[in-house]
């Protein structure tokens, strides 16, 4: 089973520190008198309480209910009362407060009623994940995160790798290491439903080479599987997840992208085990392996601690004395986080508490200057040049510091760990990320701003110019109408006549009806006379108001009748056009002219007598067209002021500006006029002075009324 | 209670920066022997004198930069910086070539910088350039080296106090390196061959054996990881290229051998020492390995062509200039990135 093993950049061998905490079995913590169970030991949305205070619950019940899909439950890790739902400290790297369930244990350890499942495969798959959230099983390996979410496989994604991480690379801590070594059949058992849940081509368990005991314990509890033991050699952070999947695989996952995105998906130890726990057993996670070590501790070795267990009072259960307390870290010495408040409550990633002496884990020593020896490039498990990191972090060029490929770091802490001049360099680098995502998130903020503004600034816009449009539409299909109007006035007659027509049927029908009612009412009024009625009276006036009535419908419609016979009879009656005749009579009185001068011309020439009778003829006709011409001119002329002031009537500002422009012709040409009388005579004529003055008075008026029209279509 | 409250990682390796530089302290003990046997005890005297100046002049900055002295002076920055100047400079220099060329590495190519990581140039070669320069006569006395010909023997300690110290004139005793010796009988063979100096075990005679202790005391460095193989190798493998093609294919009586160069002049002392300076030297590996080849060559360069005899220094400071570049585009490629970025901000 010599399985290829790729290697990894960088990494670093930190003394190991192990064997302090490995050689002891794993131990039962005990009970505390008080259990503080946060609600959110997970990543995602926190739990939601669903007991009360003074409820008593028992041991597996749900404290709190997942509240959406990365979210997980939590449960009473002991039967007893809820004592209060409340702020308290936990396990947070800042130190903030957080909703907890507190739980006083009644001592009696009494469990909901659970059962496990004998043969989960004959189980529906959903049903499989569905209780392994219900479990509120999160990743045991530190960050957390929702193994239900790992576990459902989307449909188009193929695993062909399932890999066990069992490496524990962080220096002292041995709880996978215990565990592996006394309960690997557990182990095994989830692993294969992780395996049936997945359907992985290959399933691998990979451990470090320096915990030759737990390899032997997984070996031998793989036996008769198709599961390989993977030994990697022990280098710091073989245990981090990409860095296990090259070293197994030889793939890389994609910055930015999750292990599935290369068919590989990678469980803790822990969660393998809680797994089983949830499915054969049906126990849902309210317990674990936490690795109590650190020269403080006096019992060091693992324990089996329930969640919500506070720390200070399972450090005083493993034999540390308050008064030899320096720093206590939550995790490893690597990546462990300091928690500075003894009531923080243990949780389900809580793989060990290291309780060193300051003799261990001295201060730091003050940040001397970089000398850019590149010993933490060398070291670097993703590649990154953390020198360059490091000054970009420390003048604040984030944007270089992300071209960089900060985003990549996984704070693993190599880089800090061998710095000759101790500078905290993870620090920088978390610096710098917390800087990147804030601007990020105001640039998102601003990006989003943005957008709107220019999406309204665009419809805005968009109206304006449907606006525009739909307003020229209107003129073009006025002008279209007014040039119908003039093109065919006879098409337009014939609606208005039919208009009339309706319109004098009604009023027929109007008188025929009050006649009617006239005459019914007169009926009535003999009726009552002849009986003698006492409303005889009133009926009188009635007869008399609808006779009046009668009549004034009957006027009414004869009178439309007859305008309707007139209006109907006058389009007919000049059949043509005024200005036609007019064209016509000219051109006969000039044909006519013309003639008569012809005929005197051949007077002339042959010498008739009556030349001068001729030559009379001829200048009246020569008058009577020339008359004619005149009038024919002056119909035009009329015309054409006609359709101005029609075309006024359509577009007055139009209308006004030809106003203005012809006033100002008739300006120029008044103006011209009286300098012309100027040049020739010696005096200025006071007629033509006048003109002018006229001339001027007009334009301005003209320009005036353009002024205002315009005003009013602005 | 008070807990403390730092962030991870909270175990670091033993050291600091004073650990390092003592590391290259150390490794330049075999070099110092060497010189020490060849040359008589100038070297030593120099390096001692060089190290009290430099001391001195970090101290009276700091004074004036109000800040905390000794925690400065404990990072042995200033006593490498000045040990190297010392190891390069001729074993007959005076006191004030070497107060001079010292006082202006600490003081100006360093402190005027910024201090420790600041300095774009190696402050040593800064030093060692401008006393070239400046008194060119007196950098290029050299003794010849004890044994040549069987009758050469370093000079006297109080000889050399003399010359050192009270100014006397080292002319009588001076004689050429391997390097000038080659640079003058170019192209004339029946000199070349007949000149003692040229012609150690494997190369220039005594200071082939230099370079060899400088090698061993690189291999020092390396083996305790306080530098890593890149600059070294580049810049060797640049000398040793050129060498041998202009030994071999182009005419052996103008272009010394492959060994000549590789074992003469500061050659060695440069690749692991010199080159080496972490904070004027490109960072990336593959920056680096350009960096010492480029390195290499200019010194092939400039001995070969140049007016100077040797050229480490030169080269060392026109590279130094071209690290930060160099840094820029040859970054490493991050796990989960298909290719290695470019430049200092995004091309696309």
């Amino acid at each position: 089973m010599s399985r290829h093993i790729w290697d990894f950049h960088g990494g670093i061998h930190p003394p190991e520190n192990k064997k302090q905490s490995s050689e002891t079995s794993i131990r039962w913590a005990g009970l505390p008198e008080r259990l503080v169970v946060p609600v959110q030991q997970h990543i995602g949305a926190p739990a939601k309480p669903c007991v009360a205070v003074g409820d008593r619950v028992l041991k597996g019940q749900k404290l709190a209910q997942a509240a959406g899909f990365v979210s997980l439950p939590v449960h009473a890790p002991t039967s007893g009362t809820v004592e209060a739902i409340e702020l308290r400290p936990i396990q947070h790297p800042s130190g903030m407060d957080a909703l907890c369930v507190e739980l006083k244990p009644d001592g009696q350890d009494q469990w909901i009623e659970h059962s496990g499942l004998g043969d989960y495969t004959t189980v529906d798959k959903k049903e499989i994940l569905n209780r392994i959230r219900e479990a509120g099983i999160a990743g045991m390996g530190g960050a957390g995160f929702p193994s239900v979410v790992k576990l459902g496989v989307k449909p188009d994604q193929k695993i062909k790798t399932l890999i066990l991480n069992a490496v524990e690379c962080e220096p002292y801590i041995t709880a996978d290491d215990r565990l592996m070594r006394e309960r690997a059949d557990e182990i095994v058992q989830g692993l294969q439903i992780i395996s049936w849940l997945i359907e992985p081509e290959e399933i691998l368990i990979g451990i470090e080479d320096n915990k030759p005991h737990a390899v032997a314990a997984m070996e031998k509890a793989t036996a008769d599987t198709n599961i390989d033991v993977v030994v990697v050699p022990t280098k710091y952070p073989s245990g981090g997840e990409k860095q296990l999947i090259r070293l197994l695989t030889g793939k890389e996952v994609r910055s930015g992208g999750i292990p599935a995105d290369v068919g590989v998906v990678c469980h803790n130890t822990g969660t393998a085990y809680a797994i089983k726990r949830a499915i054969i057993n049906g126990e849902p996670l309210i317990s674990r392996i936490t690795t109590l070590t650190g020269d403080c501790v006096a019992e060091k070795g693992n324990y089996e601690v329930l969640v919500g267990t506070p720390v200070g009072w399972l450090l005083q259960q493993a034999g540390v004395k308050a008064t030899d307390l320096h720093r206590l870290i939550m995790g490893g010495p690597m990546m462990g986080f300091a928690v500075h408040n003894m009531a923080v409550p243990v949780v389900k990633t809580t793989n060990c508490l290291l309780v060193p002496t300051a003799k261990e884990f001295p201060d730091p020593v003050p940040e001397q200057p970089c000398i850019r020896c590149g010993s933490c490039a060398q070291v670097c498990p993703v590649n990154l040049l953390p020198q360059q990191l490091y000054w970009f972090a420390k003048t604040k060029e984030f944007d270089k510091a992300a071209h960089f490929n900060l985003a990549d770091c996984i704070e693993c802490g190599a880089c800090s760990y061998v710095c000759p001049s101790n500078i905290p360099l993870v620090q920088y680098y978390r610096f710098a990320k917390g800087e990147i995502r804030t601007q990020q998130q105001e640039q998102a903020k601003a990006d989003h701003a943005r957008q709107r503004f220019e999406a309204r600034q665009a419809r805005l816009a968009r109206e304006e110019e449907e606006k525009e449009r739909k307003r020229q539409e209107r003129a073009k299909a006025a002008a279209a109408k007014q040039a119908q109007k003039k093109a065919a006035p006879t098409a337009k007659a014939a609606p208005t006549a039919s208009d009339a027509e309706s319109e004098l049927a009604k009023l027929q029908t109007a008188a025929a009806s009050t006649m009617k009612r006239y005459k019914e009412a007169q009926k009535a009024l003999v009726t009552a006379e002849k009986n003698g009625s006492e409303h005889l009276e009133a009926l009188q006036k009635k007869v008399d108001q609808l006779k009046a009535k009668a009549d004034a419908a009957k006027d009414a419609f004869i009178a439309a009748k007859n305008a309707d016979k007139a209006e109907s009879n006058e389009p007919a009656a000049p059949q043509e056009d005024p200005l036609a005749a007019l064209k016509k009579a000219s051109a006969d009185d000039f044909a006519a002219y013309k003639e008569a001068e012809k005929a005197l011309e051949d007077a002339e020439s042959n010498g008739g007598t009556d030349v001068d009778a001729l030559k009379q003829r001829v200048a009246e006709l020569k008058a009577r067209s020339d008359a004619s011409k005149a009038a024919m001119k002056e119909a035009r002329a009329k015309e054409k002021e006609a359709i101005q002031a029609k075309n006024a009537a359509a577009d007055p500002v139009k209308a006004a500006k030809m106003e203005v422009a012809k006033q100002q012709v008739l300006l120029k040409k008044a103006t011209k006029a009286l300098q012309a009388a100027k040049d020739s005579d010696a005096g200025a004529d006071e007629v033509l002075e006048a003109n002018v003055r006229a001339a001027e008075q007009a334009l301005e008026a003209a320009e005036n009324a353009l002024k205002k029209i315009e005003e009013e279509h602005a | 209670m008070a807990l403390l409250s730092v962030t991870s990682p909270h175990i670091h390796k033993p050291g600091n920066t004073g650990a390092f530089m003592r590391q290259v302290l150390y490794a330049t003990i075999p070099g110092l022997l060497m010189l020490t046997y060849f040359f008589g005890f100038g070297t030593l005297v120099n390096v001692a004198l060089a190290a009290g100046i430099a001391v001195g002049c970090e101290t009276l900055i700091l004074k004036l930069r109000n800040k905390p002295i000794g925690f400065y002076l404990n990072d042995y920055s200033a006593v490498v910086t000045a040990v190297l100047l010392a190891l390069a400079i001729p074993p007959t220099a005076p006191w004030w070539l070497t107060l001079i060329g010292t006082a202006f590495a600490i003081i100006v190519a360093k402190h005027l910088y910024g201090g420790l990581g600041m300095n774009p140039f190696n402050p040593a070669m800064v030093g060692y350039v401008l006393l070239l320069i400046s008194f060119p006569k007196e950098m290029t006395t050299w003794l010849p080296a004890a044994g040549l010909e069987n009758s050469v023997t370093v000079p006297a300690i109080t000889d050399t106090l003399n010359i050192i110290l009270l100014g006397a004139n080292p002319d009588a005793l001076s004689g050429a390196t391997p390097l000038d010796a080659f640079k003058t009988y170019a192209g004339q063979p029946e000199m070349l061959d007949s000149n003692a100096i040229l012609h150690g075990v494997f190369a220039g005679f005594g200071w082939e054996w230099v370079n060899v202790a400088f090698l061993l005391g690189g291999v020092y460095l390396l083996w305790r990881k306080i530098i890593t193989w890149h600059i070294p190798v580049g810049m060797l493998l640049a000398l040793f290229l050129l060498s041998g093609f202009f030994n071999t294919a182009v005419d052996a009586d103008n272009y010394p051998s492959i060994l000549h160069h590789l074992l003469s002049g500061g050659t060695m002392l440069g690749a692991f020492f010199i080159a080496t300076d972490p904070v004027t030297a490109a960072t990336s590996n593959r920056g680096k390995i350009i960096y010492g080849f480029l390195i290499g060559v200019l010194t092939y360069v400039i001995r070969t062509w140049g007016g100077y005899p040797d050229a480490v220094a030169f080269s060392v400071l026109l590279m130094n200039l071209a690290a930060p570049t160099l840094d820029y585009y040859t970054q490493p490629r991050t796990y989960g990135h298909r290719k290695p970025n470019k430049g200092l901000a995004k091309s696309d």
